[in-house]
């Protein structure tokens, strides 16, 4: 067993797992859907992107590139989230929170992807 | 660093991983406990709102940063300002950890290094004329880098010591020579520097160990065997080897000297013929004293000592060799001892010698040797080893008959190969020709263009190399001789100032200084001397038609459509 494998796995699911949590519910319900979890997901998904850097294996570029496009979606999601609270005013409306939450849908694509390729990449090694 | 190069920014990636998670874990725990600590009191008597991550995040944003515009959007809570103040050294120690890290990355030597190869690649990858790779920049590689810049061709340089690529790039080449410090030997490092590319015009191994040399050779022979490799081999079994696998040009500067040594003692003429056609760009050649025949004193029995006793004893000389290990073959006289002392020197009958080969790889050695037995016999004529080139200041002072300097002689060969393919077969002839000849030849050449070393060319006449030419050949099924066309097109179109050597015609035997009264024919190939105005002449001559037509007739042509037609209507009117 490799530390750097399990501190790997362990970033990359619990990027999907919390990116997970905060997307399942109503779409337009703001009770459904905590900012704490928001603001988890995103430092997680950041960490474990940092985490894939330096790889030059054709798996590791493709690794990079879905959690890039879950970074860019999760912080869309959390910039649309500001902009209704502090710049419209306007708070959490229905169509706000539930542009948040597909926003989040798509990055949670993305990290479904990045954990495909993890167990692939494990099971084709045969050690 | 092994195979291709690394990526920079993959290696900056990697490096900076620790640091960023570092700076992403500090933001973060940050932010979330500013969110959570509670807000001041409200006038009101109730408690503000805790900050929402929007004011938290640009708080510890500015604060992280050490812009600090103060306590927005409201003066904090006591809770607030001791969460704050735990953030703002978190905060720094972020920061430092990261710069530190980014600092000593920035003078790592493995870094730098892959900066460099990255830098080095890019530049022979944009490289769009041909150039010749050269692998070690001693003083050979100087020489030949000099030369060739001169000459107008690239040269793409790997050299594995420090100091010497920092040495290239100090001089002032009048086009930019990427230069890599690396070890040659490996085929990765050929590879980068462009063996492969399709502007690679030769390899020239030049390293003076001849085992990096030999793993050249043979990736060249194997990734590139088109190509022209030009391999430095010090030892008779490298040699061997090279040529074992098809080596084209093997130098061995010992053999060399040799056979220059030959060459003088049998024909000084000759041998002055060919160090004036051979000379680096630039210089002049002065006439040496001939080696006389007498007695010859060698000190120093080693790979050099070996060839100059045989290229002596040859030329019919006896040789008396002193060294402090007896020589191998009984045959040779040999005195035990040093050439330093006088002793041996005159055991050696220094008095009675008419010249001294001082041999030894120790410059110091052969200084003292030719001083020493110059005392004991003015009139000797020397011959001087010269192994380090830092020496050169003293053995310019000695003024020696013939001083051997491994890198001067390796130039020589390398440039005569590479710029003028043809110059091989005709210094052949010269080798062999008797020195009659030689003699009528040399004072011919040298008396119309002076001992500065001539330009030496070879043309061929085809349709790539000679257009115009070409054409007049193939419409007009024209006569054309040799001395018409070598002239200079001005009025009275005076003879350039070049003379033909050397006339190569498929299926036929070569022709030596052909006549200007010479047919030529397509496909002919000739090695011409002369200045340089006058192969910049020949070569207009050779491309445009115009100039061709006015070197024939002696009569400007119009050209442009209108004035072409108005000639043509003029010449009809006329007849």
């Amino acid at each position: 067993m490799n530390l750097e494998k399990v501190i790997f796995g362990f970033f990359i699911v619990f990027a999907a797992t919390l990116n997970f949590g905060f997307f399942i519910g109503e779409i337009d319900n703001p009770v459904h859907h905590d900012i704490y979890e928001l603001f988890a997901a995103v430092v997680v998904n950041l960490i474990a992107t940092v985490l894939k850097f330096g790889d030059r294996t054709q798996i590791g570029a493709i690794h990079l590139a879905t959690s890039l496009v879950a970074d860019l979606q999760l912080l869309a999601a959390a910039m649309v989230w500001g902009y209704a609270e502090h710049v419209a005013h306007t708070g959490l409306t229905p169509s706000a929170m539930s542009s948040i939450v597909s926003l989040s849908g798509g990055a949670l694509f993305a990290n479904v992807i990045s954990v495909v390729i993890l167990i692939a990449e494990t099971i084709m090694q045969r050690r | 660093m092994n195979g291709t190069p690394t990526s920079t920014i993959f290696l900056v990636l990697r490096r900076l991983r620790t640091p960023l998670i570092v700076l992403i874990v500090i933001f973060s725990v940050s932010v979330l406990g500013l969110t959570l600590m509670p807000g001041p009191l409200d006038p009101n008597g109730g408690s503000m709102p805790r900050l929402s991550f929007f004011h938290a995040t640009y708080f510890i944003s500015y604060t992280a940063t050490t812009i600090g515009f103060g306590e927005i959007p409201y003066a904090f809570s006591e809770q607030q300002r001791l969460w704050v103040t735990f953030c703002i050294y978190l905060s720094v120690i972020g920061w430092a950890y990261t710069l530190g890290t980014v600092f000593a990355m920035l003078q790592d030597k493995s870094f730098l290094s892959a900066v460099a190869a990255q830098r080095f690649a890019r530049q022979v990858r944009h490289l769009r004329e041909p150039f010749y790779l050269i692998c070690g920049y001693g003083e050979a590689g100087h020489l030949i880098c000099q030369a060739l810049d001169e000459l107008g061709y690239r040269a793409v340089v790997i050299e594995k010591d420090e100091t010497k690529v920092g040495d290239l790039e100090l001089q002032s080449y009048s086009a930019d020579m990427p230069a890599l410090c690396a070890d040659a030997s490996q085929p990765d490092t050929l590879i980068l520097a462009g063996l492969t590319s399709r502007y690679c015009r030769g390899v020239i191994a030049l390293t003076n160990d001849d085992s990096a040399n030999l793993a050249v050779a043979i990736a060249a022979r194997l990734l590139a065997p088109s190509l022209h490799a030009l391999c430095r081999a010090e030892h008779a079994e490298t040699a061997a080897n090279m040529a074992s696998f098809g080596t084209r040009h093997i130098i061995n500067p010992f053999e060399k000297f040799g056979e220059y040594m030959a060459l003088a003692l049998h024909s000084p003429a000759a041998y002055h013929l060919l160090l004036w056609l051979t000379g680096l760009p630039g210089t002049t050649v002065t006439r040496h004293r001939e080696p006389p025949e007498g007695k010859w004193v060698l000190c120093g029995y080693g790979t050099f000592g070996k060839v100059m006793t045989e290229a002596l004893e040859n030329a019919g000389l006896p040789v008396t060799i002193i060294d402090r290990a007896a020589p191998l073959a009984a045959a040779h006289s040999w005195i035990k001892g040093d050439g330093t002392g006088g002793e041996a020197l005159r055991a050696a009958g220094i008095a009675e010698a008419v010249g001294i080969v001082a041999a030894t790889a120790s410059d110091v050695n052969n200084l003292s040797t030719v001083v020493t037995a110059r005392e004991l016999n003015p009139k000797l004529f020397t011959v001087l080893r010269q192994n380090q080139v830092a020496n050169r200041a003293l053995f310019d002072a000695f003024e020696s008959d013939f001083a051997m300097v491994p890198a001067e002689i390796v130039a020589h060969e390398c440039l005569a190969i590479l710029t003028t393919p043809l110059l091989a077969p005709f210094l052949a002839f010269v080798r062999q020709a008797d020195d009659a000849w030689a003699e009528t030849l040399l004072s011919e050449l040298t008396g119309r263009f002076g001992w500065d070393v001539p330009t030496v060319w070879s043309v061929t006449l085809n349709i790539s190399q000679a257009p115009s030419v070409y054409r007049l050949l193939m419409r007009n099924g024209a006569e054309l001789k040799l001395g018409e066309l070598l002239r200079t097109p001005v009025t009275d179109l005076p003879p350039l100032a070049c003379a033909p050597l050397l006339l190569l015609r498929e299926g036929d035997s070569p022709r030596l200084l052909p006549g200007l009264e010479e047919p030529i024919r397509l496909g002919d190939q000739l090695l011409l001397v002369g200045s340089e105005t006058a192969r910049k002449d020949l070569g207009l001559t050779l491309f445009n038609g115009h100039t061709l037509k006015f070197v024939l007739t002696g009569q400007d042509l119009p050209s442009g459509l209108v004035w072409e037609w108005l000639a043509a209507r003029r010449q009809v009117r006329n007849a």
